[in-house]
């Protein structure tokens, strides 16, 4: 009697034994894979299968793969299984395809309450390490400092290069242009007043309290925090950090510090530049197209701008530099090992240190006022 | 009296969050003895390596060194001892943002203190050494495979250790070279006395120059057998092992028999 069939195979059965019929081609490109087959087959319930193969054609994996998952399924539910009757070929493949080593069961899936635990716990560890690195930081600046720590001076030298002199087309374009920018939306108002000449004010403050300090870390939390996440994110990768850590050396004092020192020192020079970058562009802009002159554009200026403005735009590039470089320093260390982690330390740093940038920056915004600067 | 074991392991399990890679590995290596961990791809060799130089936290076990329980000491004291290893990770691991030269020298100037005309001479000797006399000045990416194993080996020998931690040193080498590389690592030991630890699966070398061993097995996750590769295939009495030592199949490695 007919137990059971599906395209290229057939059950027959008499109740002890279950012999399964191959026929025809099993070409799985073309043909697809017949889904729960297999389970149709052990469905019959019968305690033993045998095949009978005479009237196959041509097969490729998708006849092995029908066959392991009836002959797995055969061995859970204690079914005798009897390749016999199958081709030599076919019944070597089978045999390779057997899980030789058994793969570990998946950890069960925790509870909601449980994860939230677990998701607060590895939040503390977070926070504690990040403490650590910036405390560590603290410390071991002050040691390197007082020239009592192995970094190396070329390390620093290199890292202020690549955070400061490789950065000035960048961070002139951007700032060249936000300076222009702001005269150009500050003209569009003041000249419905009359008010023309006080673009100038209008710019100095813009650039020097806030937009050159924020553009400029902005610029450097995408250049150069992305780089530092990915480049220790890339030496985790090669175990160059493990062999550092092997043979003893600090991993800190050789990695971290020379580029938090680099970029907290560079960038309150950028921002300096940056400055007198977006007060150029809004010089250009409004000597060309508003009714003030250079000399009197400039004489604004200086009534307008005070230096404890710019005591607190350097302030905040400080803060800004040292914020981007350990959320890059911290991302890195902390990426997995493969390609895909560099990526996305890279993508975590910029995201990061963007935000973060911002935060702080409100927060400076809060103070200020607060101080009356 | 001082042991004659340079380090023990006892008991010693290591996992990765929730896997266990390795339980209940025991095993001792005589000072100035040449000793092989063996074992078929993913079975943990290069995991023990981890643990006894301090870059993996065993989840049980002691291994001693010297005679000193390792991970008891603390972090300052850990790293003093692992200041006597040279290590040679499985690709290398060379830091690429530095020259040759400054690959073997970091060590020098970090940990030591000697002055640069100094670190300079030994630099020189520890390249040529490994036959890369001429190469202080290039980048490791300008390097040949074979190359830059040997730089790195190079720079594990930059501190002189007294005990070499070998990841497949001759994996990727043409016969040739690793049958220098197996001189240089028997001279280093019969003329320093360096005790060596050496992951693989290279059967010519570790015939040729391992003393000892252990052989560990992905399925059971622990150590099957032990002893010098040869009388491992001359003797043992496990099928899968017989088979590595002498590159055949095992006879139940899951084909059906005609
Ligand atoms: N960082 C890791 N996280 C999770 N599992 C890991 C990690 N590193 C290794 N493993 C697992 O531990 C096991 C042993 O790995 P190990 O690198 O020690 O193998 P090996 O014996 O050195 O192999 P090979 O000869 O191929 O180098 C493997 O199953 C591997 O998947
Ligand atoms: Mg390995």
């Amino acid at each position: 009697m007919d137990i059971s069939q599906g395209r290229g195979w057939a059950a027959k059965g008499d109740g002890s034994h279950t012999v399964i019929t191959l026929f025809g081609d099993w070409i799985a490109r073309r043909d697809g894979i017949e889904e729960g087959a297999a389970g149709r087959v052990l469905a019959t319930g019968a305690p033993a299968l045998a095949f009978e193969a005479g009237g196959l054609g041509r097969w490729d994996c998708a006849l092995i793969a029908f066959l392991s998952t009836l002959r797995d399924g055969a061995r859970q539910g204690n079914v005798a299984f009897d390749e016999a009757g199958l081709p030599m070929s076919a019944r070597r493949l089978l045999a390779l395809a057997s899980p030789a080593v058994p793969v570990p069961a998946p950890p069960p899936e925790m509870p909601f309450v449980s994860r939230i635990g677990r998701w607060g716990v590895s939040l503390y560890a977070e926070t504690l390490e990040a403490a650590a690195l910036v405390g560590g930081t603290g410390l071991r600046g002050i040691a390197a400092l007082r020239g009592r720590s192995p970094m190396r001076g070329q390390d620093l030298l290199d890292c202020m290069r690549e955070a400061g002199a490789a950065a000035l087309p960048i961070v002139t374009v951007v700032n060249l242009l936000v300076g222009g920018i702001l005269a150009f939306v500050g003209a569009v108002q003041l000249r419905r007043f009359g008010a023309d000449v006080y673009v100038a004010s209008m710019v100095g403050v813009a650039v020097v309290r806030e937009m050159a300090a924020l553009m400029t870390a902005i610029i450097m939390a995408g250049r150069t925090g992305g780089a530092y996440a990915a480049h220790l994110a890339t030496m985790q990768g090669n175990e160059e950090i493990d062999a550092l850590r092997a043979f003893g050396i600090p991993v800190f004092d050789v990695l971290v510090l020379p580029r938090v020192l680099a970029l907290t020192a560079m960038l309150p020079i950028l921002y300096l530049y940056g400055c007198a970058m977006g007060v150029f562009g809004g010089f250009v802009v409004a000597v060309a197209t508003l009714d003030v002159s250079a000399v009197s554009y400039v004489a604004e200026i200086r009534l307008a701008v005070s230096g404890n403005q710019f005591v607190l735009g350097l302030l905040k590039s400080l803060t800004f530099g040292a914020l981007i470089a350990l959320v890059g320093c911290r991302v890195g260390l902390a990426a997995g090992r493969s390609a895909a982690a560099i990526g996305r330390a890279a993508t975590h740093a910029v995201v990061a240190g963007i935000v973060g940038v911002i935060v702080l920056d409100a927060v400076f915004a809060i103070c200020a006022r607060a101080l009356g600067v | 009296m001082p042991s004659r074991w340079k380090l023990q392991v006892e008991g010693l399990a290591v996992g990765f969050g929730d896997v266990v890679v390795l339980r209940d590995v025991s095993f001792r290596i005589a000072a100035g003895s040449i000793f092989a961990v063996m074992g078929g791809s993913g079975c943990g060799k290069s995991t023990v390596l981890k643990a006894m130089i301090g870059l993996l936290r065993p989840s049980a076990g002691v291994i001693h060194v010297g005679g000193e329980d390792y991970w008891a000491a603390d972090d300052a004291r850990r790293a003093e001892i692992g200041r006597g290893f040279g290590i040679l990770f499985q690709n290398g691991a060379l830091w690429n943002s530095m020259s040759v030269a400054d690959n073997v020298a970091l060590p020098l100037r970090m940990l030591t203190r000697l002055d640069e005309a100094a670190i300079a001479a030994l630099v020189r000797v520890k390249l040529s050494l490994v036959g890369l006399g001429g190469a202080g000045g290039t980048m490791p990416a300008e390097l040949s495979g074979g190359m830059r194993k040997r730089a790195a080996l190079a720079r594990a020998l930059a501190l002189d250790p007294d005990i070499l931690f070998f990841d497949e040193p001759t994996s990727g080498l043409d016969p040739v070279t690793a049958k220098r590389l197996d001189d240089l690592i028997l001279e280093l030991r019969d003329g320093f006395g360096t005790t060596v630890v050496m992951v693989s699966h290279d059967l010519p070398s570790l015939f040729g120059i391992c003393d000892d061993g252990i052989f560990l097995d992905a399925g059971s996750r622990t150590a099957i057998a032990s002893g010098a590769p040869a009388m491992l295939r001359d003797q043992c009495q496990q099928p899968f092992v017989r088979a590595f030592m002498t590159r055949e199949r095992p006879p139940d490695d899951g084909e059906a028999s005609p």
